[in-house]
């Protein structure tokens, strides 16, 4: 090339791909128009998808953050020895005799004193005593009789409570009641909603954070405002910690014997379609199962988490097996060469070697699989795990045994109730249960950054 | 071939360390390995050449029973070290690996530290009383391998974080730490320097002195520099074994000595 015809731009040459670069050819202009095209329905997939999950979330925290809220109604309960403790001897005995009925006077004594003291005429309103009482939620007198039975001593005193208000009340604060539907409501008069709203600019009553709805158990149809997700929680707590114990070393053992140590013939190819199998098959079979084996079988008792707990670990198993064979799957097997070619043995190299390199996918996949068994409902149903439960199981071991609630029932079992109020306690339920599956998955990442960066 | 200097050979010691007799290896359906019938000598640095896919890398697996780890891998045939048949039913492979080391094709450091790289071995066979011995031995190995100046301010970074060239002589040195008998190296210089190749090739004449080395390359100088005996393997068969400086210069096989001289390959 000489220096003249350097300078000079080069003359297309004929050949495959003649043309300036400078001006794309139909066949480019066609592979980018598919490329956009192939981008727009990507992003168009992200939206719905994006939409869907707001459009769920925004519901279902409109709907369920008022359950953390609650209304509530202070007063002054003069412990009337002559009506609680006849004799005077303080025997807890003879205290514990006088029913929940002997309590609702007193409660209904205190509200119509405050009511007093406030200026607040009941004629003027037009609400008789008796619905003046029934603002009050029938779990009040409980509260106060357990207050009493633990505390004799007190009795003769006057001490101040916080007492729940009744649904009703408390739905006319969150807007569910209102005046006009009061009118229509044979549980709640417009007198009483005034007679309320007189007490609140009195100070009486509010309504604030409601620490009950976690520690109290489910309340009984009617009394939806002492209803909580105690018992629930402490159900699925038990059958996930059940979950852990034996699904976890059952599964990675099964998958560690399976992929490292198995020969491969067709009895083990079964075992491995099966194990895919049992991934699919739906979870009230499971219930099926469990009720068939665990309780009519081995006589374990109904609606207790160590049967849920069974099932679940049935149930988590696969996903488990699944998750651990398909990351000691993926460690390259020069490792493993690496370390059999030092002289170690097979079980040195897949412990020293493989599983730490498998950790991360291991652990993921058996929060997930923990995730799967906290939401599941079906089979929990199957083994009595919907039965209305007051008691709190006790401390495990003996615990695993008592009757319990789940959570994922817990919504179930409110969401069929009548009384409105009843959905805004699901809704709650439903937040709690997604903010503890939030908490799994942000483990489960934790957890797998900390196994990957060391490397 | 022409800077190719086949030495004075002096093959110290006739004893032989590995016999093999009528080896075969199958894959399946596939015929790797044909009839090998091949003695590697004590204190001799053997060196396997041939043509890509000829078999070198199965048949050198056989020797410390490395294909035992593939499910389709069949072999045949005896293989005696020291006198005793390695595919014995009363042989332990784990307890025949300790005694022939391997350094494979492709660099294979564990994703633990370059200290822990070289320690592992020792410390399964339980070569060290304790944690100063280990250190001497990790030093030792990594000088071995040619690797520790590059190294020694590092050794606690993952061994993964090296170059190829430094992570294949990492394998060297984690190969050599276990004091194995026989070392079988698998085209160990393939992905090294010269200067590195020059290291590795004074380490394998070092070896030489108390242990058997087999060693497969692609490169005809390395062999003729490294090894007293060649084996030439083609399409599955041993085609011609013998005398490193006989094959170089007197190939009696004409597949040989297309090979060598660059028409078949
Ligand atoms: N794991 C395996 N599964 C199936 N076939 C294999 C396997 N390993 C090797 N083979 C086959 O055995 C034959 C010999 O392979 P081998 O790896 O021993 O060749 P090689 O001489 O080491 O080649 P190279 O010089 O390229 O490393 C090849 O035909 C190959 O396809
Ligand atoms: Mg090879």
């Amino acid at each position: 090339m000489t220096d003249a015809s350097a300078n000079t731009p080069a003359t297309p040459r004929p050949g495959k791909h003649a043309g300036s670069l400078l001006e794309q050819n139909a066949r480019t202009l066609r592979r980018n128009a598919a490329e956009r095209r192939f981008r727009a329905y990507g992003l168009s997939a992200i939206v719905i998808g994006v939409t869907a999950l707001v459009v769920l979330l925004a519901s279902i925290l409109s709907q369920g953050l008022p359950a953390f809220q609650q209304t509530f109604i202070t007063l002054e309960v003069h412990l009337d020895e002559a009506k609680l403790d006849k004799n005077g001897n303080r025997d807890i005995e003879e205290i514990k005799k006088v029913s929940t009925f002997g309590y609702a006077p007193l409660i209904k004594t205190a509200l119509s004193t405050r009511a007093g003291e406030l200026g607040i005429s009941s004629e003027d309103l037009g609400v008789s005593d008796k619905e003046i009482a029934a603002m009050i939620s029938k779990e009040a007198a409980a509260e106060l009789r357990r207050f009493v039975i633990a505390n004799p001593d007190r009795i003769g005193e006057t001490v101040e409570f916080e007492f729940l208000a009744t649904g009703r009340i408390d739905g006319y604060y969150k807007g569910r009641v209102t005046m006009e539907s009061a009118e229509k409501d044979s549980n709640i008069s417009p007198g009483q909603l005034q007679f309320a709203d007189a007490l609140k600019e009195g100070g009486a009553l509010s309504t604030h954070f409601n620490w009950g709805f976690f520690t109290m158990a489910d309340g009984s149809e009617n009394r939806p405002e002492a209803a909580g997700i105690g018992v629930a929680m402490l159900g699925s707590l038990y059958m996930m910690i059940i979950v852990l114990v034996l699904a976890l070393p059952i599964g990675v053992a099964a998958s560690i014997y399976l992929e490292e140590f198995a020969p491969k013939n067709w009895f083990t190819d079964l075992i491995e379609v099966n194990i895919s199998n049992l991934a699919a098959v739906p979870s009230i079979v499971f219930g099926i199962l469990g009720l068939a084996i665990f309780i009519n079988y081995a006589g374990l008792p109904q609606s207790a988490p160590i049967v849920g707990g069974l099932v679940l670990t049935l149930m988590t198993l696969p996903t488990i097996i699944i998750a651990t064979r398909a990351s000691l799957k993926s460690v390259p097997p020069s490792i493993r060469d690496a370390a059999l070619g030092v002289g170690a043995s097979r079980m040195q190299s897949v412990f020293h070697h493989v599983l730490p390199l498998a950790m991360p996918g291991i652990l993921t996949g058996t929060i997930i699989g923990l995730a799967q068994a906290l939401g599941e409902t079906a089979p929990l149903m199957l083994i009595g795990m919907v039965a209305f439960v007051r008691e709190f199981p006790a401390a495990p071991p003996e615990g695993f045994f008592d009757p319990a609630s789940a959570l994922p029932v817990q919504v179930y079992n409110w969401t069929t109730r009548a009384d409105p109020a009843f959905v805004e306690r699901a809704s709650g339920a439903i937040i709690v249960l997604l903010a503890f599956l939030l908490c799994m998955n942000f483990l489960a990442i934790i957890l797998r950054r900390r196994f990957e960066r060391r490397w | 071939m022409n800077d190719m200097r086949p030495l004075e050979r002096i093959v110290d010691t006739d004893t032989v360390k590995i016999s093999a007799r009528n080896v075969q290896v199958h894959y399946g359906e596939t015929h790797a390995i044909k009839d090998v019938d091949v003695d590697l000598e004590a204190n001799t640095v053997t060196a396997f050449i041939g043509p890509s896919g000829c078999g070198k890398s199965s048949f050198l697996r056989c020797l410390n029973r490395m294909n035992d780890t593939i499910d389709i891998c069949r072999v045949q045939g005896d293989i005696l070290l020291d006198g005793e048949d390695i595919y014995d039913k009363r042989v332990d492979p784990v307890q025949l690996r300790a005694k022939v080391g391997m350094v494979f094709q492709k660099p294979n450091p564990f994703p633990k530290s370059i200290y822990d790289n070289i320690a592992y071995g020792p410390r399964i066979h339980g070569l060290a009383r304790n944690k100063s011995e280990l250190d001497e031995i990790v030093e030792k190995s990594l000088r071995r391998g040619a690797i520790w100046d590059e190294v020694k301010d590092r050794l606690d970074a993952p061994g993964t974080g090296l170059s190829g060239g430094q992570q294949q002589r990492l394998c060297i040195a984690r190969a050599v730490a276990t004091e194995p008998e026989v070392l079988l190296m698998d085209e160990p210089c393939s992905a090294l320097d010269p200067i590195a190749t020059a290291q590795v090739e004074e380490l394998i004449d070092e070896l030489r002195q108390n242990f058997s080395v087999v060693i497969v390359t692609h490169s005809m100088q390395q062999a003729a520099r490294v090894s007293q005996k060649t084996a030439f393997f083609h399409l599955g068969h041993l085609v011609e074994h013998g005398e490193t400086g006989e094959i170089f210069t007197n190939p009696r096989d004409p597949r040989t000595e297309s090979y060598i001289t660059g028409r078949i390959g």
